[in-house]
């Protein structure tokens, strides 16, 4: 039986408000809550909350057979949970039907897996146990931020005990092999891959409503259709797309919604079943290893990091952001935490790119770079106000080692202060 | 084409843009250019065009042997061409003040009597239309609409008149009457007119009425450097950011002031510096004072020639914060000599670059800050400096001729139907 893997991807990003120079030292506060506030209400009116009451509907009139999975990054979750909690709340309904799975991904949706991997690490935890909490059950399947993956990051989150991680299609890492399979990491076979079918998705994604497109309009029969008529041994089509897709980018006069729900009926008809990454990573055996010595992501053509990391203001930045990494994880500041996670998010970078400012809010790249690193200016010099630059890294975990052993010492030498004592007080007697 | 400036001996941009642009059109095989300028230096490049020197036609009949036209002006124009055009004087002339030979002694410059001198440059053209053979007449900026026109009516041929400037733009809209009337006949006349970009094209529809479809834009180039790599940089422990332009109300040099005391606030390692002189130079160096920077901010005078893009190479950033700029050639220059640049969103040019940092013309905390990021941030500084030098060496005037070519063609087709 042939199964169909949908998994959907929410972030959203805090906006920094402008910042000028000259507040460097003065101002702490860096974000924009009103534009941050005025996105999320436009992304949940247009296209969560109809979309999630699309998905109930799809399980419900299915029996639970129609299933799909969600990766929520952290801040998005912050977000909703501040100013749209009614998402957070179907998404609870949702998780309760047995047929909604929570991946997990970077708490910031950071480029973490390629800076700083304790850091990586980190926020994968502080995630499972945010999705955890809010939706009952720990992730196992991990979707990076904008799906970046490389063998060494499929090592890291192996190595992290869980057991499946998604990935996108890139042609010059799949050559001839189709992406319809299950997976394994290229040298650790616990580690099961998912590979995101790019065409199929886009179909769905991009080319939806796209008039000039030769097989426009799609139905899901015809849609089904194509997907019976692959190879019989190709068990699993994971099709993967940013959630606002629904609603926002196909909005809902194009009938995106209506095809959703015609999906499940036309998939049981030609006996395909949906499935949970976690399930298929159960059910199915791996065709093959995977070997993606560089990283690669989910934007563009290339598949590449270069929307990120692509040129000279985007390297700088991120250079100078993960200088300090080790350091910020050694405070215990609870704002300064938080701010490092936020200034974190991939978007802050996706802004600076000459080529790619998919969603930017500057008029330039020029000017996402210069407001970018006044706040960061502003957040290094809180970092050296904590723990001076001049001390190194190595010398001041020693120095924090004792302070923070300080009370276990005194409290050890009383003890033994005690015994004395009484030792002394038999020895009188 | 009717001009009022060509290079070597240019006082503004319009000469510059005149040079371009029909250097560029040359490229083209089946175009002939001939040049109407006041008055020729003899040192102008003419291996593309014709340059006529308008002091040397003659607009009163004069008797006078080869000779005697031979040794007064056989240095610039061959003496059969002054007899030539001379068989072109239909009406009389006599009533303005005209040499020996006829001829109108034009000063070439922007004198006090300029109106009186854009008049007697109709009078040559009246003469040129009558004699010479051409397709189209082409006027540059408002100094020779009316020649322009006065052509137009002689020889029934169809005239494109080129606005680089408006007088809103010279004046914060604050229009001189009688400079305006001569724009708005220049341009009712024309059958098509040229803007150097869609600021000035608006302008051109909203305040001097036309019809948009007769209004096009054609964004200006720059001429490539040869010698960019000679144009070096001292190592110096200071950051040099250059204001460079007349210091008059339009260029906007106050924003610059303020933005640098913003600056000198947080940081001090930054020299700034007022290249050019203007009527608000004075003003500017009050101001400087009264925000007790004198010691951090430098005036140089007028530069020209080399001298500019040495100022230009020098500089670690180059501002211009015009309150309104046609187009605005010299963040052009500055780039390609690879100074990253700060221009105000309502400068023409910006509509066509983006390696740059745009900026609205008063709002100077974001000058400010851009300074401040390009002087802190080496990535920043490298960025605008390659892809800048990269994104302005494929602006090329080749391409604007054709743009224009077009337009001659489009003229053409539809003009006598």
């Amino acid at each position: 039986m042939r199964n169909i893997c949908f998994f959907f991807q929410i972030h959203l990003p805090f906006r920094l408000k402008r910042y000028r120079f000259f507040e460097i030292g003065q101002d702490h506060y860096y974000y924009d809550d009103f534009q941050t506030e005025d996105r999320v209400r436009n992304v949940v009116e247009q296209s969560y909350l109809t979309a999630n009451r699309t998905i109930a509907d799809m399980i419900k009139s299915s029996n639970g057979k129609f299933r799909c999975s969600f990766s929520i990054s952290g801040v998005a979750l912050e977000q909703l949970e501040q100013y749209a909690p009614e998402v957070i709340d179907s998404f609870k309904e949702l998780a309760k039907t047995g047929s909604v799975e929570f991946m997990t991904e970077p708490y910031a949706h950071s480029l973490s897996s390629i800076f700083d991997h304790n850091e990586f690490e980190k926020q994968l935890k502080l995630h499972s146990n945010k999705i955890e909490e809010l939706f009952g059950k720990r992730p196992t399947t991990v979707f990076n931020s904008e799906m970046i993956y490389s063998d060494e990051i499929g090592e890291i989150v192996s190595k992290m005990g869980y057991k499946a991680m998604l990935v996108d299609e890139a042609k010059y890492i799949m050559g001839w092999k189709s992406p319809n399979y299950l997976y394994s990491h290229s040298y650790l076979s616990k580690l099961k891959l998912l590979i995101r079918n790019h065409k199929l998705s886009d179909d769905i994604a991009f080319r939806f409503s796209d008039h000039s497109w030769n097989d426009f309009p799609l139905t899901a029969e015809k849609f089904i259709g194509w997907i019976s008529s692959l190879p019989e041994d190709e068990k699993l089509i994971n099709l993967g797309m940013g959630y606002e897709i629904l609603g926002i980018k196909q909005h809902a006069g194009t009938g995106i919604f209506d095809f959703l729900k015609a999906l499940p009926y036309h998939a049981m008809e030609q006996q395909i079943n949906f499935i949970l990454p976690s399930e298929a990573n159960k059910k199915l055996d791996p065709a093959s290893n995977l070997s993606v010595p560089y990283p690669i992501s989910w934007v563009g053509n290339d598949k590449d990091l270069t929307p990120w990391t692509g040129n000279d203001l985007q390297q700088e930045a991120l250079n100078k952001l993960y200088a300090v990494g080790e350091r910020v994880r050694l405070c215990q500041d609870k704002a300064l935490q938080r701010d490092w996670l936020i200034l974190q998010s991939s978007d802050h970078f996706r802004y600076m790119s000459h080529k790619d400012a998919y969603n930017t809010n500057y008029d330039s790249p020029y000017e996402a770079f210069i407001n970018y690193m006044n706040v960061l200016a502003d957040f290094l010099e809180r970092v050296d106000a904590q723990y001076p630059t001049t001390i190194e890294n190595e010398e001041l975990n020693e120095l924090l080692k004792t302070i923070n052993n300080q009370e276990k010492e005194i409290e050890e030498l009383e003890n033994e202060i005690k015994k004395l004592k009484t030792r002394k007080a038999k020895k009188t007697e | 084409m009717f001009g009022w400036e060509f290079p070597p001996h240019i006082l503004g941009g319009l000469g510059t843009a005149s040079y371009g642009l029909t250097k560029g059109m040359s490229q083209q095989q089946d175009m002939e250019i001939s040049f109407v300028i006041p008055k020729p230096h003899g040192d102008e490049d003419q291996s593309f065009l014709k340059i006529i020197g308008a002091c040397n036609v003659p607009v009163v009949w004069k008797e006078n042997n080869w000779d005697y036209v031979n040794q007064r002006i056989g240095w610039i124009m061959h003496p059969d061409e002054y007899f030539w055009l001379r068989n072109g004087i239909k009406y009389d002339f006599t009533r303005i003040g005209t040499n020996d030979l006829g001829c109108i002694d034009f000063s070439g410059r922007y004198p006090e009597n300029l109106i009186e001198e854009i008049s007697n440059y109709e009078a040559v053209a009246s003469v040129l239309a009558h004699q010479m053979n051409f397709d189209i007449i082409h006027s540059h900026d408002w100094l020779t609409y009316p020649a322009g026109v006065f052509a137009k009516q002689i020889s029934g041929k169809p005239l494109v008149v080129h606005v680089h400037a408006t007088d809103f733009d010279r004046s914060r809209g604050q229009v001189n009457p009688t400079v305006y009337s001569i724009e708005k006949r220049g341009m009712d006349s024309a059958d098509h007119i040229i803007t150097v970009s869609e600021l000035t094209r608006r302008t051109v529809i909203e305040k001097y009425y036309q019809d948009p479809q007769k209004v096009t834009t054609v964004h200006n180039a720059v001429e490539p450097l040869p010698n960019a790599d000679s144009f070096t940089k001292t190592p110096r422990q200071d950051k040099v950011v250059t204001f460079l332009g007349r210091i008059t109300m339009q260029k906007g040099p106050e924003y610059f002031v303020e933005a640098a005391h913003r600056v000198l606030q947080k940081t001090k390692d930054v020299r700034f510096v007022m290249a050019g002189s203007g009527d608000m130079m004075n003003a500017m160096i009050d101001l400087v004072a009264k925000r007790g920077m004198a010691d951090r901010f430098h005036f140089t005078g007028f530069l020209k020639g080399r001298q500019v893009h040495e100022m230009l190479a020098e500089s670690d950033v180059y501002i211009m914060p015009s309150v309104s700029e046609p187009f605005g050639i010299s963040p052009l220059e500055a780039m390609q000599v690879g100074t990253p640049t700060i221009i105000s969103k309502q400068s023409g040019c910006a509509e066509i670059l983006s390696n740059t940092i745009k900026t609205d013309y008063w709002d100077i905390d974001a000058m400010a800050d851009a300074i401040y990021s390009i002087v802190k941030n080496p990535a920043m500084y490298k960025s605008l400096r390659e892809l800048g030098r990269e994104e302005v060496n494929n602006i090329k005037w080749y391409d604007a001729g054709l743009k224009v070519r077009a337009i001659y063609n489009d003229v053409l087709s539809h003009y006598n139907k």
